[in-house]
């Protein structure tokens, strides 16, 4: 099954409608609308200053839409408690911003949020998966800038989202962290069957990894469809 | 030698005045020379400094025949303009003025109605008026410092504080460190004075009670008692309105509100 052919088929997770956002005179998006399904890699793609990173922003409430609205599984995200839409719809920004304390510290924000504490095994377990085995007891000052990108995943991870948004995650890397996160990225998306929104400059790691893909240049979204579609091969 | 050269005190005053002023000018003339422009600040202050405060004077000499209750008016009058100026220094903060005020009437008017309550401040406008005074000018300072150092810390952690709150934190939690540490600083100078009395300095309320006849080991207590009333109402105040500005700060959807341009 193509990629446009399981977007048609799987039910929406997240659907942002006519997203737009003006800060005073200038107008940061206008009419933004896309939707993205479970399992599904979204790229949004666009010149430096185009809005991409205000969009994401958006998505998760970290900024006000002036007008427009996101739909998480069909409510109006207005409708979700802030603090719980953030759960539900997790972010990991371009700088990874870990918090002062160990790896096992930093997984263990989110959870304890709410007043749940993780497990070790669910620690280890996350770290499994991000590639980081053992570095639970580790320093999250002392590690590489790809370390800390892996750690910011798994955080991220240890709420559970139904979606992830990720803003160039991989824009301060060097190449080869830059490859491994995207292979991370790509196997997380699939295997907890996440809804994945991607902001990127880079149009072949969207051509790598994105199954669809949006457009956007000076706040507004010139073209939605698969990487083919918009990007070319 | 002024002394020999002026008859009348008000004379002599505004002489002194005039020599202080032209001290710190001077002063202000070396900092240009280092490229710190403090000359309109400083003019402007000591401008405003002079005349605000002879006509405190004027009015505490109208005071001194009026009803004990009309230094409350006035304690009040206070409260209001050290929340306004105070409010400057949290600039992009919305709601500062409000905050100052009712944390700078809070702490101060809290602590000086104790202390009056209990005795220890005289109800007489002549003690009530200069004491409650230095109350509310160390509330407002600590609360200018509170506030700024707020802003400060919040600007230079907006990642920190939006990586919280991506992952469910609440505004409060996110910003908790940040208020911690500008309630500590705030304090910094009032903890100072406290420590620094009698060594580096004899405050001006001592030496006026020695002036005018007091024992001087009251008055040296007493000293130590307006510094240890000025430490509670200025921490009180800061503890207020770093508590009260991070509502502010926040937008009922939990969005951080203070931060650089977009």
């Amino acid at each position: 099954m193509s990629a446009a052919d399981q977007s048609s088929t799987d039910r929406a997770v997240l659907r942002a409608e006519n997203l737009s956002r003006i800060v005073g005179s200038k107008t940061i998006l206008s009419a933004v609308s896309f939707d993205v399904c479970a399992g599904e890699l979204l790229g949004i793609v666009g010149p430096s200053g185009s809005g991409k990173s205000s969009l994401l922003r958006l998505l998760n409430r970290l900024d006000e839409p002036t007008s427009g609205t996101v739909f998480l599984d069909g409510q109006d995200y207005r409708q979700i408690p802030p603090r719980q839409l953030r759960r539900r719809v997790g972010m990991v920004t371009q700088r990874p911003f870990l918090f002062p304390g160990d790896v096992a510290d930093n997984l263990r924000f989110g959870p304890a949020q709410r007043g749940e504490s993780l497990p070790d095994s669910e620690i280890t377990s996350l770290l499994d998966r991000v590639g980081l085995p053992g570095y639970a007891n580790s320093d999250a000052a002392v590690l590489s800038g790809g370390e800390q990108q892996r750690v910011s995943l798994a955080r991220t991870l240890a709420n559970q989202p139904e979606v992830m948004l990720l803003d160039e995650p991989t824009s301060a890397l060097d190449e080869e962290s830059k490859h491994g996160i995207e292979s991370l990225i790509a196997g997380l998306v699939r295997d907890h069957r996440l809804a994945c929104v991607m902001v990127t400059h880079d149009r072949d790691q969207a051509r790598r990894i994105c199954q669809r893909v949006v457009l956007v240049e000076a706040g507004r979204l010139l073209q939605t469809g698969t990487v083919l579609e918009v990007l070319g091969a | 030698m002024l002394k020999s050269l002026f008859s009348s005190e008000i004379a002599l005053g505004l002489a002194q005045a005039a020599i202080a002023s032209l001290l710190a000018l001077i002063v202000v003339f070396l900092a240009r020379r280092k490229n710190i422009h403090l000359e309109k600040d400083a003019s402007i202050a000591l401008l405003r400094g002079i005349v605000q405060i002879i006509a405190v004077g004027s009015i505490l000499a109208l005071l001194l025949r009026a009803p004990r209750w009309t230094s409350v008016l006035l304690l009040a009058g206070m409260v209001l303009a050290a929340g306004s100026i105070s409010a400057k220094r949290a600039k992009n903060i919305p709601g500062a003025g409000k905050v100052s005020t009712y944390s700078i009437a809070a702490g101060a008017g809290l602590v000086t109605a104790i202390m009056t309550w209990a005795g220890v401040i005289d109800t007489a406008i002549t003690s009530l008026i200069p004491v409650g005074s230095m109350i509310i000018a160390n509330a407002m300072n600590t609360n200018g410092l509170a506030l700024n150092r707020f802003r400060s810390e919040v600007l230079a952690h907006t990642g920190e504080i939006e990586t919280a709150l991506a992952l469910g934190a609440t505004p409060q939690a996110t910003v908790r460190p940040y208020a911690q540490s500008s309630i500590h600083s705030s304090l910094i100078p009032a903890i100072d004075n406290l420590r620094s009395l009698g060594i580096v300095w004899i405050p001006g309320l001592m030496t006026g009670m020695l002036l005018s006849g007091a024992k001087p080991m009251y008055a040296a207590i007493y000293q130590f008692v307006v510094i240890a009333m000025i430490l509670a109402s200025s921490g009180l105040t800061s503890l207020l309105s770093t508590t009260m500005i991070q509502a502010h700060a926040f937008s009922s959807a939990d969005q951080l509100l203070l931060k650089g341009s977009e």
